[in-house]
C-alpha cells in the first residue's frame, strides 16, 4: 500500500508527557472518520530535538512543522490541511525575531546551523519498522562490510574517518577495535554502554528510541571487524521505552536474516543480548560496567588489563557507547574521507548535546565539531530564558565544569574544552542564568558524586564526602578563607589519586567554578552573603518602612513568629528568628519586603 | 539497613524458586533475578534475598551488596502511588529542590519512604529525558512537567 502523505508524530519521552499518543489516536480516528486511513498514515518517530515546542507534528511530503500540537488539534489538522491544503497558521512555529510563522523546519534558527549524523533518523522513520530504515540505506554498511571488505579494511576506515568516543573520554574508535581484534580468543564481545548516567542528559535514549537499528547495525559491524560473533547492550531499566523499541528491533533483524547465523550468506554469525543496568553512574566507567553485567557491584578496577584484552567474562570485549555507534553505519556508507572532513583538526563529525536549563529553546542538537558556545547558546538556543544575563554553561555533567562568557567563542571539540577547564564528557549542556549560584550548582554535582561513589578507594569515598561538607559550610557562611584552599588542594589530590574516571573527575565542578567564580566564592565567605539569592542561610528578609503600611498580612502568614510591629504602622522582621521561607516576600501585596 | 520482618508463604518463595530457576540459578543473572523478583514483590527485604542466595548458592551478604549498591533495587515498600522527582541538572536549576521540599513537607516524609497509609512513596531520580518540561516529576507511569512547587497540594489531592 502507498500512501499518499505521513503525518509523524513525536513519539520521544519528552513529547509522550505531554501526551503525543493522544494525538496520534485522534488523528487515526479522524482520518478513518473521514476515508483516509488507507492515504494518510500516521507514525510515532524518535525525537525531534525541539522538545521546548513540543508535541511536534510533521507532515510530509509538504515538510509542514507543527509546534505545541494538542489531541484536540487533530480535528482541525486533518480537515484544513490534509483535506483542503491549507496550513494551520497557529500551529506553525513563530519566529521569535520577526514574529512570522515559519512552517519548514529548515527556515528554524534551532536547525539551522545543525548536522545531523548520529540523529539523521531520529524523527523521520518509524523506529518500529525495519523497512523505513532499510529505505533510509539502512544495513547497506553492514552488506557492504561482510560482503566486500576484510575486517582489517573495515577498521582502517573507522581509525581514518578520526571517530572518537562519544562517551566523554574521546578515545579513537577505530583504535580500540583494532586492539580488541589483536587478542586472540574463541569468544569475544561487543558492548554497547547505554548506561546514560549523566544528569540532565538524553542524548542515548533518544537515539535508542527514535534510530534503534542504526545502533544494531554498527554493534554487528564492529563484530565482524574485531572477530566476535555476540553483543550485549547494557542498558538501564528506567529506559523502557528504549528497551522496547530495541527489542522490536532485534527481533525485526532476526527475522531479515540481518542478525543470527550466516549474515547475508557471508558466514558471519551474530547475536545480541539484553543487560539491565539498575541505577549506578559509575557503571558508565567500563570495567565496572563490565562487573555489573556480570552480576556483581559496579565497582571499577585498575587498567591494564583494558577490557580489549580482558573484558566481560575475562574475554577480549570491545565497549562503545550508543551515538558512537549511531555514526558507524553512516561513516562505512559514505566513506571515512566524507566523515572526516567534518569537525576539527582532532575531532571528527559531529556532537549530539542536550541542550537544556536556562535556554529559551531547550532540545537534542547534534552540530558539527568547532562550532562554537555561542552558536549553540545564542542561535540555535534562542538565548537565555525571561531575558536574563547568561552566567555559565556547563558541560560534561559531574565530571565537566562550568564554562563562562569569556569562553563563548570556543570552538567545541575534546581538547578545547579539557583546555578551558571542562571536558565534552557524554553531551550535557545546561545553561545558567544570574540567578544560579555557582557554588550551590557545584554543591549540587558533589552531592550526586558522593551519592554514585562506589566507595572503593579512599580518595573517592572520603575526600569527596569532606569536599562537599566544605561547600556546605560555605553556603551557610560558617567557612574560613583557609577552608577554600583546602577544597582546592584536596581537589587536586583526588583528582590524581582515585582509582577511576568518576573520581579522578569529581572534583571538576568545584575546581573551575573556583577559577572562573573565585569572587562569588570569596562573598559567600567574607561578607555571608550569596550574591545570586540563593543560598537560604545567608538571604536576609527585610521590610522597606517606606512602602510597608503596617496591613498586618505578613504577620499572620509568618511560620515563626519573626515580624512585629504595631497596626497601620511599618513592621520589621528579627533575623534571628526568620526561617527564610519566604512566605511573607509572596503574601504582601505592597513590595515591600525585599531579599538583602 | 534492615526495616521489614515478614514471613514468606510458600507460595511466595516457590515463585522466587521459579525465577531463579528461570536464569538456571547462574549467580552471574543476579541483577536480571532482582529486577524480576522486585518487578513481583515492588521490594527486596531481607526475607527475599535469603531465598535468593540459597537458590544460588552464594552469601547473602553478596546478594544485599548487589542490593544496596543499585539505586534501582529498593528494601522498603513503595506507596501506591510512588513519586519520583526527576533531580537531573536541567531540572534543578529550574527548582526541582522547591518541588521536593514541598512534597516532603505536605507528605510528611523524607526522601526513600513512603506515608503510613502506602498511598504514597517519594524519591528522587536522575534524568527522564523530558529536560523541556523542566522540572518533571513521575507519579506511577505518568511524566508531569513544568511541576510548579506552589500547585503540589493540589495535584495530590486529586490521587486516590
Amino acid at each position: 500500500m502507498s500512501y499518499k502523505m505521513h503525518i509523524l508524530v513525536c513519539g520521544g519521552t519528552g513529547c509522550q508527557a505531554s501526551n503525543s499518543q493522544g494525538i496520534i489516536a485522534n488523528l487515526k480516528e479522524e482520518l478513518t472518520n473521514k476515508n483516509l486511513e488507507n492515504e494518510v498514515q500516521v507514525i510515532a518517530t524518535g525525537c525531534f530535538g525541539f522538545c521546548e515546542q513540543g508535541p511536534i507534528v510533521k507532515i510530509m511530503p509538504d515538510n509542514t512543522f507543527y509546534t505545541q500540537v494538542k489531541p484536540g488539534d487533530s480535528e482541525e489538522i486533518v480537515n484544513e490541511h490534509i483535506i483542503k491544503g491549507r496550513k494551520v497558521n497557529r500551529l506553525l512555529y513563530r519566529d521569535p525575531e520577526n514574529k512570522e510563522r515559519v512552517s519548514d523546519s529548515k527556515h528554524m534558527d534551532f536547525y539551522k546551523k545543525q548536522l545531523r549524523i548520529a540523529l539523521r533518523n531520529c524523527g523521520l522513520i518509524d523506529p518500529e519498522n525495519i523497512e523505513e530504515y532499510i529505505a533510509r540505506d539502512g544495513y547497506a554498511a553492514l552488506a557492504k562490510c561482510v560482503s566486500e571488505m576484510t575486517p582489517e579494511e573495515v577498521i582502517n576506515e573507522v581509525k581514518f574517518s578520526g571517530l572518537r568516543g562519544r562517551g566523554g573520554g574521546g578515545f579513537p574508535t577505530g583504535l580500540k577495535w583494532e586492539l580488541t581484534r589483536k587478542y586472540k580468543a574463541d569468544q569475544k564481545f561487543v558492548v554497547c554502554n547505554a548506561d546514560e548516567g549523566d544528569p540532565g542528559a538524553f542524548m542515548d535514549r533518544s537515539i535508542m528510541e527514535g534510530d534503534p537499528h542504526s545502533v544494531i547495525e554498527a554493534m554487528a559491524i564492529c563484530g565482524y571487524s574485531i572477530g566476535a560473533d555476540k553483543g550485549l547492550i547494557y542498558i538501564r531499566a528506567e529506559y523502557p521505552l528504549a528497551i522496547q523499541r530495541l527489542q522490536t528491533a532485534i527481533k525485526q533483524a532476526e527475522e531479515y536474516g540481518l542478525l543470527g547465523k550466516n549474515i547475508l550468506g557471508s558466514g558471519f554469525n551474530f547475536t545480541l543480548e539484553f543487560r539491565y543496568g539498575a541505577g549506578a553512574f559509575v557503571c558508565g566507567e567500563e570495567t565496572a560496567l563490565i562487573h555489573s553485567m556480570e552480576g556483581h557491584r559496579g565497582e571499577p578496577t585498575t587498567k591494564p588489563p583494558f577490557p580489549a584484552e580482558s573484558g566481560y567474562l575475562n574475554l577480549p570485549t570491545n565497549v562503545n557507547n550508543v551515538e558512537t555507534y549511531a555514526n558507524i553505519p553512516v561513516i562505512m556508507n559514505k566513506g571515512a574521507n566524507w566523515f572526516n572532513k567534518i569537525g576539527t583538526e582532532k575531532s571528527k563529525g559531529t556532537k549530539v548535546f542536550a541542550l537544556a536549563g536556562k535556554i529559551n529553546n531547550v532540545g537534542l542538537i547534534e552540530v558539527p565539531m568547532g562550532t562554537t558556545l555561542k552558536e549553540v547558546i545564542y542561535e540555535i538556543g534562542g538565548g537565555i530564558k525571561n531575558g536574563k544575563k547568561f552566567k555559565a554553561v556547563q558541560t560534561g555533567g559531574p565530571s565537566g565544569g562550568c564554562l563562562t562568557e569569556k569562553h563563548l567563542n570556543v570552538p567545541i571539540d575534546y581538547d578545547n574544552l579539557l583546555a578551558s577547564g571542562s571536558m565534552m564528557g557524554s553531551g550535557g549542556m545546561i545553561v545558567m542564568d544570574e540567578d544560579d549560584c555557582m557554588v550551590a550548582v557545584a554543591k549540587f554535582y558533589l552531592d550526586f558524586t558522593v551519592e554514585e561513589s562506589c566507595g572503593k578507594c579512599t580518595p573517592c569515598r572520603v575526600g569527596n564526602k569532606r569536599l562537599y561538607e566544605t561547600l556546605d559550610l560555605i553556603t551557610n557562611g560558617k567557612a574560613t578563607m583557609d577552608d577554600l584552599n583546602r577544597l582546592k588542594n584536596l581537589g587536586q589530590v583526588i583528582k590524581d589519586t582515585a582509582l577511576c574516571g568518576l573520581g579522578q573527575t569529581s572534583p571538576n565542578p568545584i575546581l573551575s567554578t573556583i577559577d572562573n567564580f573565585y569572587d562569588e566564592y570569596t562573598a559567600h565567605i567574607r561578607d555571608h552573603k550569596c550574591p545570586a539569592g540563593k543560598c537560604k542561610a545567608l538571604l536576609n528578609y527585610v521590610i522597606d518602612p517606606q512602602l510597608c503600611i503596617g496591613c498586618t498580612l505578613c504577620v499572620r502568614n509568618c511560620l515563626s513568629n519573626a515580624i512585629t510591629g504595631i497596626r497601620k504602622e511599618p513592621h520589621t522582621i528579627d533575623p534571628e528568628k526568620c526561617i527564610k521561607c519566604g512566605v511573607c516576600l509572596t503574601k504582601c501585596k505592597f513590595n515591600a519586603i525585599s531579599i538583602q | 539497613m534492615i526495616t521489614t520482618d515478614i514471613k514468606l508463604s510458600k507460595c511466595q518463595i516457590d515463585e522466587i524458586v521459579k525465577i531463579c530457576a528461570s536464569f538456571n540459578n547462574q549467580s552471574g543473572e543476579l541483577i536480571n533475578i532482582l529486577h524480576k523478583t522486585q518487578g513481583h514483590f515492588g521490594y527486596l527485604p531481607k526475607e527475599v534475598q535469603e531465598v535468593i542466595a540459597r537458590q544460588l548458592d552464594i552469601p547473602v551478604s553478596k546478594v544485599y551488596g548487589v542490593v544496596t549498591f543499585y539505586s534501582f533495587f529498593t528494601m522498603k515498600p513503595k506507596g501506591k502511588h510512588p513519586i519520583s522527582v526527576c533531580m537531573g541538572t536541567a531540572c534543578y536549576v529550574r527548582g526541582a529542590e522547591d518541588v521536593v521540599e514541598e512534597l516532603k513537607k505536605q507528605l510528611n516524609i523524607k526522601v526513600g519512604e513512603a506515608t503510613p497509609d502506602g498511598k504514597f512513596s517519594l524519591d528522587t531520580l536522575r534524568c527522564v529525558g523530558a529536560c523541556g518540561l523542566a522540572p518533571v516529576m513521575t507519579i506511577g507511569e505518568k511524566v508531569y512537567g513544568h511541576v510548579d512547587a506552589s500547585k503540589v497540594k493540589e495535584m495530590l489531592d486529586t490521587f486516590e
